[in-house]
């Protein structure tokens, strides 16, 4: 059996383990004979971060529920003891408050990546249909995990958010009261987000992750250049030519962008654990008060494009839902991408000035909706009365629907722009400009 | 023999496999029931759920009271006669000014006040948008602007309403706010939550 050949490699204690539990094969397999392109750039850093501020934010949870009370009455109260009574408290508190935004930037820089390089493409569809399930399920863990400290924003946040359940023709009410367990955000609904937060979605994002994985050494790395390095093997090793082993190579490459990382989240945890209000909101320092709304309602940062998209369509026939089928439509789109993006070529390099157009457009208008959906709708005044149509309307409201528009045809499009754009001659092996 | 058998067992272990499959699922199914009912409701928070009784003679003219029922808000207003007749002044800038959205008000309110008693509106201060609480803005203009006849304003997403909880054109509110079932148990003592004609 080829079994055998591989436990003469190791001897000793290791070769006693690897006649009972593949160790020694699944290092190869994975890490020291895992081949990876050789021109990974500094984008390829986002993924290996986001398992690090995943495990993360598993450890500090872990910590944090030692002392977090899931109670109305005390959730409160419990949180303001983490940070004042419990030792370091304080400091594991803000690493997961700041680990949660971090574990969005470095997620959107993922995705982005993929979107730049095509990463997406042939054979890579399962792969990115498994991030979009992550980005899903992380969105939902985020949801859930901001109820917890039962401040003001966390309460009237979830009011908001549950309420689109309310939206849903026919069996919206019923579904509403089903997912808060009573007629109102209460005690009850405190302590399911608890058990959601802490264990059903954890779990669902560590098996996600691990089937990510399992797609992406099935697979292969993609790089910038989009080109497969399985091509060009070395004949007699059937090493790829362009490829070198993940450890030492890019274990090391990751520590470097790590130390990075953690200069940056140190920083913010010491110096600006609120960021002022976009990680932590002031209104969350108020105790929840069913009986009063905060003046303004935004959601956290990493949620505001898609909530300014909600916000940005007009309620059709008397009925919310639309806006509400709009903003899940706009995370869930992500997951036909690869079905939307006809051009022959995968990285952005040599898609042609066309489609790097419309992932700019695309960009620019993820971030405006996003600085949008933090600020009350009436920011920008409204348009004078005299104006035909736009007279009275919120200059604001007039600006998101425009930037919901320019954001779904990106997607929209995209099969036609992608096929239409001109492509520049893809090389044959990798380059490493 | 091996042959004809071979192709009998197959026969047989597909039915079987479905079977066992189809019993499974059923099984998992209503085993399914007891989890998704056990996140409705409670007893506990039907019972919360029941009625409140209000005196209104508390509530001076031109106040408006806010109470709980549900632990929603709800507000109970007195309106002056100025009130009431800027109620008569604005129909076409309303979305639903006739009330054509009949689950939005009880039957007995399905009125020009939206009340039973012409004066003292009984309704539900949370937003039909999403939920947010609005805040009152009973006097006129103020920070609302010059055509601001009083009403109801919601910060979240600038929804405003009017002195019957009327929705205003070109808010995000869909529609009007909610007037709840309630009822008088004599001059001045409002049942939230009860009433003659409609079960609550």
């Amino acid at each position: 059996m080829a079994k055998k050949i591989d436990s003469q490699d190791s001897a000793g204690f290791i070769g006693w383990i690897d006649e009972r539990f593949p160790l020694s094969s699944f290092i190869k397999n994975h890490l020291t004979e895992y081949y990876a392109p050789k021109n990974f750039n500094f984008w390829y850093l986002f993924g290996a971060l986001a398992l690090f501020v995943f495990v993360m934010q598993i450890l500090t949870g872990i910590f944090l529920t030692m002392h977090y009370k899931p109670d109305a009455a005390q959730a409160f109260a419990s949180v303001e003891y983490i940070m004042r009574d419990v030792s370091f408290g304080w400091l594991i508190r803000y690493m997961h408050s700041t680990g949660s935004s971090l574990f969005f930037v470095v997620i959107y820089l993922h995705m982005f990546k993929s979107l730049m390089y095509g990463s997406y493409q042939k054979p890579r569809e399962l792969l990115w249909i498994f991030g979009v399930a992550i980005f899903l399920a992380l969105m939902a863990e985020a949801f859930f995990g901001y109820l917890l400290p039962w401040g003001q924003m966390s309460y009237w946040g979830a009011q908001v958010i549950v309420n689109l359940f309310a939206t849903v023709p026919f069996i919206g009410p019923d579904l509403a009261e089903w997912v808060r367990g009573d007629y109102l955000i209460s005690d009850a609904t405190l302590n399911r987000f608890f058990a959601f937060h802490v264990i059903a979605l954890p779990l669902a994002l560590a098996g996600l992750i691990l089937t990510h994985l399992i797609a992406l050494h099935e697979v292969g790395s993609n790089n910038p250049d989009g080109v497969e390095i399985k091509n060009y093997k070395d004949k007699k090793t059937g090493i790829p030519l362009d490829g070198i082993p993940f450890h030492p190579y890019y274990t090391v490459k990751d520590l470097i962008g790590l130390t990075v990382f953690l200069i940056v989240f140190a920083s913010i945890i010491f110096f600006a654990p609120e960021m002022g209000g976009y990680f932590l909101e002031a209104n969350n320092f108020v105790p929840a008060d069913p009986l009063v709304t905060p003046s303004h309602i935004a959601p956290v940062w990493y949620f505001t494009p898609f909530y300014s998209i909600l916000r940005a369509v007009p309620p059709i026939l008397n009925s919310q839902f639309p806006g509400v089928a709009a903003m899940g439509l706009s995370v869930l789109i992500f997951a036909f991408v690869p079905w939307l993006d006809k051009s022959p070529v995968r990285s952005i390099r040599y898609k042609g000035i066309l489609y790097k157009k419309w992932l700019g457009a695309f960009v620019v208008s993820f971030i405006i909706l996003g600085y949008l959906g933090t600020v009350p709708s009436t920011i920008w005044g409204q348009f004078p009365m005299i104006l035909p149509l736009l007279g009275g309307s919120d200059v604001a409201t007039v600006v998101a629907r425009i930037f919901t528009i320019i954001y779904f045809s990106f997607f929209i499009l995209m099969p036609i722009y992608s096929k239409k754009s001109i492509t520049k001659p893809v090389p044959t092996r990798v380059t490493m400009k | 023999m091996a042959n004809k058998s071979k192709k009998v067992s197959l026969d047989r272990r597909r039915f079987l496999v479905a079977a066992t499959s189809v019993t499974g699922a059923i099984g998992a199914t209503a085993l399914g029931v007891p989890f998704v009912s056990s996140m409705l409701p409670s007893e506990k928070a039907k019972a919360a759920g029941a009625s409140v009784q209000v005196d209104v003679s508390q509530v001076a003219l031109g106040e408006v009271l806010t109470t709980e029922w549900r632990g929603q808000p709800v507000w109970i207003l007195n309106r002056s006669d100025e009130m009431i007749k800027s109620l008569k002044s604005n129909p076409k800038k309303l979305a639903d000014p006739n009330l054509n959205v009949s689950s939005q008000q009880p039957k007995y309110c399905q009125n020009k006040t939206r009340s039973i008693k012409p004066n003292i509106l009984v309704i539900v201060g949370i937003c039909t948008h999403l939920g947010c609480a609005p805040s009152p803005r009973l006097s006129p203009k103020g920070d609302m602007g010059e055509n601001w006849e009083g009403g109801f304003f919601c910060p979240c997403h600038g929804s405003k309403f009017d002195l019957a909880g009327r929705v205003f054109k070109g808010s995000p509110a869909p529609t009007n706010l909610v007037v709840p079932p309630h009822k008088y148990l004599d001059e001045n003592i409002i049942i939230l939550g009860e009433d003659t004609k409609e079960k609550a």
